[in-house]
C-alpha cells in the first residue's frame, strides 16, 4: 500500500439479517420460530430474502490528512461503514486497511460509571479508548484543565451537572490524538454547545494533517469542513468527489421522493423488537381528502400510519417526526401529546394524525415513525421515510425563490426600516 | 492493519489480549471499586457470604444431619470448600451477565471482547483473598497444620480460575444471543452447589463412581483445596484428573465458541 494512504476500502460488504439489529432474542423465540417454519410455509408478507446488504461493493482510498464527508439518506450504510473501519463489527466481504490509531467522537463518555470519580473515569475511559496508563498520567493535567472540573476531580460523576459530565467525557476523547478521527454526527448526543465543540475539535484535527471521516446530515457542515464527499445510497457508493458536488447529488437524489403510499415492510432503517410494525405511511391532503405525495405550502395534511401488532399491546405511543431533506428537524408529535391514551391495540389498525396548516418551505420532506411502549422502548422505529414534497410555489412574489435552505418554515415578515436622520426611508416592498 | 471477515472458528488472539492488559486491569479495578461504593460493610461482604453459609451448613448438616466430615470439625470442613466455591459462583454469575452489561462499550469501541468475562475472574480474586485469610485464621484456631501440599494452592487457585472462566465464557457468549441464560444462572449456581462436595465429602460417593463424579469440575477444585489444606480425601487421584480434563475441554471449546460469537456481538447485543 502506498505510504500516503491512510484508509483503503476494497469491495467492502456487510450483510445483515433483517431483524438482526433488533434486540436479543430468547431461546423460546428461536424455538418457536423454527417450529413455525417447520409447520408451515413462510409467513405471508415476510420478504423472501431475509438478508440485506447494508454495504455492498464499496471501494475507495483516503489519503493521509484528507477530510472526507460521508452523506446519504438514512440506512444508506454510513454508520455501518464507520463501525467497520473502527473494527466494532466485521465486514461480510471485502476488506478495509487502516493505518494508524483510530479514534472517534461517537465514543464520547463510553464506559463512564456514575459511582466513580472524575479522576477514576478519566483513567477508565482513556483505557477504553485505547490510551496507555502512562499516557493518561502524562495528559491528566491537560484533560482536567480542558474540562474545567478542578476541585470536583475526586467527586463521583453522578453528582456532576450534565454539562460537566459531557465536558470531562469530551476532554478525554479530545486528548486521544488519533491519526484517524471518525465522527458520526448522527449518533452524537449532546446539546448544541457540545456539537459545536465536536466540530471545533474536528477542524483542529483536520488542520494538523490527520485524517477525518465525518458522517453528517448537516450538509453545510460537510461543505465547510470537507474537501471530499462520499455519497452512499442503499449500501452502495454512488458518488466520490468534491464535497460540494456530493451534496448537490444528494439533494437531487432525494428530490423525486414520495408516492402517495409508502410501503414500509422492507424499509431498511429500522429498529425495535417488532411486536408492532408500521406497515404503511399515507399522506392525505386535508382539503381534497385524497392521498397525495405532493402538498402546496400551507396546506393541512393527515398522516395515516398503518400498523400491525403481532400480539395485544397495552398503552402504545405513536410518534411522527418530520425532517427537511438535509435532515433538520421540523417537528415531532406523539399520540399522547393531546392526552390520548390507547388502552390496547391488536392486529392491524391505523393511527391517524392531523396537522393543521404549516407553511413549509418547498422541497422534499422525510419522516421518522415510531411505536413505543409507555416508557419509550421501541416496538418499531422507522427512520428516513420519504414523506411528501412541498410544491415549489412562489412564496415570495418576484423577489427570490424561498427553499429549505432558508429554513424549514416560511413566514412572511412585515419589514420596516427607519433611520433617525433621514425621513421617508421606509420603502416597504409590497406584493 | 487489515479488517476483514475472520475465520469462523478460531481462538481469541492472545497476543492482542496481552496488548490490552491495561484495559483488563482497569475493568477489574472498576468492578472492585464499584462493588463496594456506597456499602456500609464494604469488603466484609467477601467474608459474610461463605461464613454465613458455613454457619447454616454446620448447624443443619453438621449437627442435625450429622453428615460425616472426614474427622475434621464440620465448620472448617465446609468453609474450606465454600471459599473456592464462592469465588466460582460469583465469578460465573458476574461473567455471564458481563457482555450484556457492557453493551454500551461493546457497540462503540473495539477491543478483544474476551477481556470482559476475563475481568470478572480477576475482580473476584480480591474477595477470594479476603475469604482465604479468614480460612487461615480458622486453621490456626483449630490448630490444623497444613501439609507440604499447601504449596500447590496457587496451582489450585489457577485451576479454580480456569474452571470459572471456562463456564463464564460459555454463559456470557450464550447470554448475548439468548437472554434465557440470565434467568437460568441463579438456579444453575444453586443446583451446582449441591451437586458439588461442599456440604458433604466426595468419599460418600462409592469409589468406583468417583471418576464420574469428577465430571463436575468443582469436585476437583473443592477436594483439591481440602486435600492440600486439611489433608483429607484421596488427593490428586483419578477423580481430580477427570476434573482437570473436563475444565480443559470446557475452556478450549469456550474460547472457540466465544470467538465465534464475538464476530456478531456488536450486531446482536
Amino acid at each position: 500500500m502506498n505510504d500516503d494512504i491512510s484508509i483503503r476500502v476494497e469491495k467492502l460488504g456487510k450483510l445483515y439479517r433483517i431483524g438482526e439489529r433488533e434486540p436479543y432474542k430468547t431461546l423460546r423465540d428461536s424455538l418457536a420460530r423454527s417450529f413455525r417454519a417447520f409447520l408451515r410455509k413462510p409467513r405471508s408478507g415476510s420478504p423472501e430474502d431475509p438478508y440485506i446488504w447494508a454495504l455492498k461493493d464499496v471501494s475507495f482510498d483516503i489519503r493521509r490528512g484528507e477530510v472526507v464527508g460521508i452523506i446519504g439518506p438514512n440506512a444508506a450504510g454510513k454508520s455501518t461503514l464507520l463501525k467497520i473501519v473502527s473494527r466494532i463489527t466485521e465486514p461480510t466481504e471485502g476488506y478495509a486497511e487502516v493505518r494508524g490509531r483510530v479514534g472517534s467522537l461517537l465514543e464520547v463518555g463510553t464506559g463512564f460509571h456514575p459511582e466513580l470519580t472524575g479522576r477514576e473515569n478519566i483513567y477508565l475511559n482513556g483505557a477504553i479508548l485505547g490510551m496507555k496508563k502512562l499516557e493518561i498520567d502524562r495528559k491528566l493535567d491537560d484533560i482536567v484543565t480542558f474540562a474545567g472540573i478542578g476541585k470536583f476531580l475526586d467527586t463521583p460523576v453522578k453528582y456532576y451537572s450534565s454539562g460537566m459530565y459531557v465536558r470531562v467525557a469530551f476532554a478525554v476523547a479530545a486528548h486521544l490524538e488519533p491519526e484517524i478521527l471518525l465522527v458520526d454526527e448522527v449518533l452524537a448526543v449532546g446539546d448544541a454547545e457540545f456539537q459545536r465543540k465536536c466540530l471545533g475539535k474536528m477542524r483542529a484535527v483536520a488542520t494538523q494533517g490527520r485524517t477525518v471521516l465525518f458522517v453528517s446530515h448537516n450538509l453545510q457542515a460537510i461543505q465547510s469542513l470537507c474537501q471530499r464527499g462520499l455519497l452512499l445510497e442503499r449500501g452502495k457508493l454512488v458518488y466520490d468527489g468534491a464535497a460540494s458536488r456530493a451534496c448537490e447529488r444528494y439533494l437531487e437524489s432525494i428530490e423525486p421522493s414520495a408516492s402517495a403510499k409508502v410501503e414500509l415492510d422492507s424499509h431498511m432503517g429500522r429498529e425495535g423488537d417488532g411486536q408492532v410494525r408500521i406497515t404503511k405511511l399515507e399522506i392525505i391532503d386535508a382539503d381534497t381528502g385524497m392521498p397525495t405525495p405532493r402538498l402546496p405550502s400551507g396546506r393541512g395534511f393527515v398522516v395515516h400510519l398503518h400498523f400491525h401488532a403481532r400480539e395485544a399491546i397495552s398503552f402504545p405511543k405513536f410518534a411522527f417526526t418530520l425532517f427537511t431533506a438535509a435532515g433538520s428537524r421540523v417537528f415531532n408529535t406523539m399520540s399522547t401529546d393531546s392526552g390520548l391514551e390507547t388502552k390496547q391495540i391488536a392486529g392491524s389498525g391505523v393511527a391517524e394524525l392531523r396537522v393543521s396548516s404549516i407553511t413549509l418551505s418547498p422541497g422534499p420532506y422525510v419522516c421518522n415513525l415510531a411505536v413505543t411502549d409507555r416508557v419509550g422502548h421501541y416496538y418499531d422505529h422507522v427512520r428516513g421515510v420519504p414523506c411528501f414534497d412541498v410544491d415549489p410555489s412562489q412564496l415570495l412574489p418576484k423577489t427570490r425563490l424561498y427553499t429549505q435552505s432558508d429554513g424549514a418554515i416560511f413566514t412572511y415578515a412585515d419589514w420596516h426600516i427607519r433611520c433617525e436622520s433621514v425621513s421617508r426611508s421606509d420603502e416597504t416592498l409590497k406584493p | 492493519m487489515i479488517i476483514k471477515q475472520s475465520r469462523r472458528w478460531a481462538f481469541p488472539d492472545l497476543g492482542e489480549v496481552w496488548e490490552h492488559r491495561e484495559l483488563l486491569y482497569f475493568f477489574a479495578w472498576r468492578d472492585i471499586k464499584v462493588r463496594y461504593k456506597q456499602t456500609v460493610l464494604g469488603a466484609a461482604w467477601a467474608v459474610i457470604q461463605p461464613l454465613f453459609t458455613m454457619v447454616v451448613f454446620t448447624i443443619f448438616f453438621g449437627n442435625f444431619a450429622k453428615i460425616p466430615s472426614e474427622g475434621l470439625p464440620y465448620s472448617i470442613f465446609s468453609y474450606t470448600a465454600l471459599v473456592p466455591w464462592t469465588y466460582f459462583a460469583n465469578s460465573v454469575s458476574q461473567a455471564s451477565s458481563s457482555m450484556v452489561a457492557q453493551r454500551g462499550i461493546i457497540t462503540k469501541v473495539y477491543f478483544p471482547r474476551v477481556i470482559v468475562p476475563l475481568a470478572s475472574m480477576i475482580s473476584g480474586l480480591l474477595d477470594f483473598a479476603i475469604a482465604f485469610a479468614v480460612l487461615v485464621a480458622m486453621m490456626l484456631y483449630y490448630r490444623i497444620f497444613p501439609t507440604i501440599n499447601i504449596l500447590l494452592i496457587p496451582l489450585l487457585l489457577l485451576f479454580s480460575v480456569a474452571a470459572a472462566l471456562a463456564v463464564g465464557l460459555w454463559l456470557s457468549a450464550l447470554n448475548v444471543v439468548y437472554r434465557d441464560v440470565q434467568y437460568a444462572v441463579p438456579f444453575l449456581v444453586q443446583f451446582w452447589m449441591f451437586a458439588s462436595p461442599i456440604a458433604y465429602s466426595s468419599s460418600l460417593v462409592p469409589a468406583r463412581w468417583r471418576p464420574l463424579f469428577g465430571l463436575n469440575p468443582m469436585t476437583g477444585v473443592v477436594e483439591g483445596f481440602r486435600w492440600s489444606l486439611l489433608g483429607s480425601g484421596e488427593g490428586l487421584g483419578p477423580m481430580f484428573a477427570v476434573s482437570v480434563l473436563i475444565v480443559l475441554l470446557l475452556l478450549i471449546t469456550g474460547l472457540l465458541y466465544f470467538r465465534h460469537m464475538e464476530r456478531m456481538f456488536a450486531d446482536v447485543v
